[in-house]
């Protein structure tokens, strides 16, 4: 099969890469880019934790063909921290302890800057439909909800 | 179609690690040269916070501050060996371990602090902020890095610890076949109020208030968060996850995250807990754990609070809408029972 060349921008730097034809973006970002922050955990769209912004719209990378994002912007959780600052949504998750294994986190964490990006004082509701694609064993959500909702308020620590 | 409320109980007692082959695990502890200390496992931290609670066990064992411990753990190549994560026995098990190894390379380290202050190591206490000095006397004081410094290159001593803690052997009764197998207890109690669907065989869960009783809670936040999450994998096992729902046929088996089912973020409902600490004899500054047990009550008080609902005994986990709806077909429909 015969390489694609690809040009995105990935958090903000341009990158040129070389893909077979139906590679998918999750494989692109971690094996060709190097970026291991989105996870690979089902790869078929159940889980979330591939979760990516594209265009500053909530994708799943597993599941987009990584020639589709040719020209345009993708974000993944490697651009979310400021300089040496974790972003308000990494201090908070930090803080309502909404992680504990972790896997799930990436995802979560884009999931919820793609919802505060768009609405940025979402009810509960809004939050636990944002973070709906995404499941989580170890924290029973509720720390996940809580630590958005604080970032929505205003209020970046507990 | 009628949704039914129903509420259901369940007390456990929780045994902390399991009896077979003693349950130990080891751990070492070293100072570096910088004052700081290294305690080597090879438990694992699955996110439940083990490093955390021995980071701070070993820092109160010491006497110094919780920034001077680095716990370094998961490789079996290069820590002691622990039995594993799991029974809930970390805390308890590993924390021993640790405690003790602190203990021994605090004994050092003491000494250490004598020879150089030029005083009887009895007479010294640490301020837990990392220095040593003579009791009474606090002026008379030298900083943990500067005893690390003259241990390693003028006294010529390690200090260091080794920590192993192992179930003494309970041997069976031969007259009645008694024996204790575990060392300590948790016990928790758990009311689920669910609704049941008695059209589609649906359980939503409502709210949940528990208590559990799990020794000295070490670090409150890390076992808050063990609490509310264990409870869902609780709710998990109960209503959602099987890996053979046809047991023993394999049809329909789960094979992915799509079609292995667990709770996700609209499924939660409030849980209101309760932590009673009574801190245990043999646990590390009377620590138990809090680990499997979050889960444990939530199975039967969601099974009882269906019966509540509906009045119907599901015995077979999970309860799925099926079986619900299929033994509220078989006795003619919903009968709810008196609410409690």
């Amino acid at each position: 099969m015969s390489k694609i060349p690809l040009q995105f921008r990935h958090n903000g730097r341009d990158v040129a890469i070389f893909v077979d034809g139906g590679t998918n973006l999750l494989v692109a970002l971690r094996e060709l880019i190097g970026d291991m922050t989105p996870k690979f955990g089902c790869g078929q769209g159940g889980c979330g934790t591939c979760s990516v912004l594209i265009d500053g719209e909530l994708h799943l990378s597993c599941l987009t063909l990584a020639e589709t994002v040719g020209g345009r912007s993708v974000e993944t959780l490697d651009g979310m921290k400021q300089g040496p600052n974790l972003h308000p949504l990494q201090r908070a998750f930090a803080d309502h302890f909404a992680a504990q294994c972790g896997y799930c986190t990436p995802g979560m964490l884009m999931a919820a800057k793609a919802l505060l990006d768009r609405n940025p004082s979402p009810n509960r509701d809004e939050v636990i439909e944002a973070i709906s694609g995404n499941i989580c064993r170890c924290t029973g959500y509720e720390p996940i909800i809580n630590a958005i909702l604080a970032v929505a308020g205003g209020r970046a620590s507990a | 179609m009628t949704r039914h409320r129903g509420r259901g109980i369940a007390s456990i007692n929780y045994p902390i690690g399991m009896n077979l082959g003693g349950d130990p695990s080891q751990a070492l502890v070293h100072s570096n040269p910088s004052g700081k200390f290294t305690v080597a496992l090879s438990s694992i931290d699955l996110g439940q916070g083990m490093k955390s609670v021995t980071r701070q066990i070993c820092a109160e064992t010491l006497g110094v501050p919780v920034e001077d411990v680095y716990v370094d753990t998961a490789d079996s190549d290069t820590g002691p060996h622990c039995m594993g994560s799991f029974a809930s026995r970390g805390t308890h098990r590993v924390g021993n371990a640790v405690m003790a190894a602190a203990r021994e390379a605090r004994g050092v380290m003491m000494e250490a602090a004598a020879e150089e202050l030029e005083v009887n190591a009895a007479d010294l206490e640490t301020d837990g902020r990392g220095n040593i000095h003579v009791k009474g006397a606090p002026h008379r004081s030298i900083s943990t890095k500067d005893v690390a410094i003259a241990a390693q290159f003028k006294q010529g001593k390690t200090i260091s610890g080794r920590g192993i803690f192992l179930v003494p052997l309970s041997a069976v009764d031969p007259e009645t076949g008694e024996m204790s197998p575990a060392t300590c207890y948790a016990h928790a109690c758990l009311v689920a109020e669910v609704d049941v669907d008695d059209e589609t065989g649906e359980v939503a869960m409502v709210r949940m208030d528990s208590a559990y009783e799990l020794g000295r809670a070490l670090n409150p936040r890390l076992v808050e968060q063990q609490l509310v999450g264990g409870a869902w994998m609780g709710v998990s096992h109960a209503l959602y996850e099987t890996t053979e729902p046809h047991y023993p046929e394999t049809v329909h088996g789960p094979r992915d995250f799509v079609e292995y089912l667990m709770p996700g973020p609209g499924d939660i409902c409030p849980h209101d807990i309760a932590v009673l600490e009574r801190p245990a004899p043999d646990g590390p500054f009377g620590a138990k754990g809090p680990g499997e047990m979050c889960a444990n009550p939530v199975l039967p008080a969601v099974a009882n609070a269906i019966f509540n609902a509906v009045g119907v005994r599901i015995d077979d986990l999970p309860i799925t809408p099926e079986k619900v709806l299929r033994a509220i077909k078989a006795q003619g429909g919903a009968r709810p029972q008196a609410r409690r």
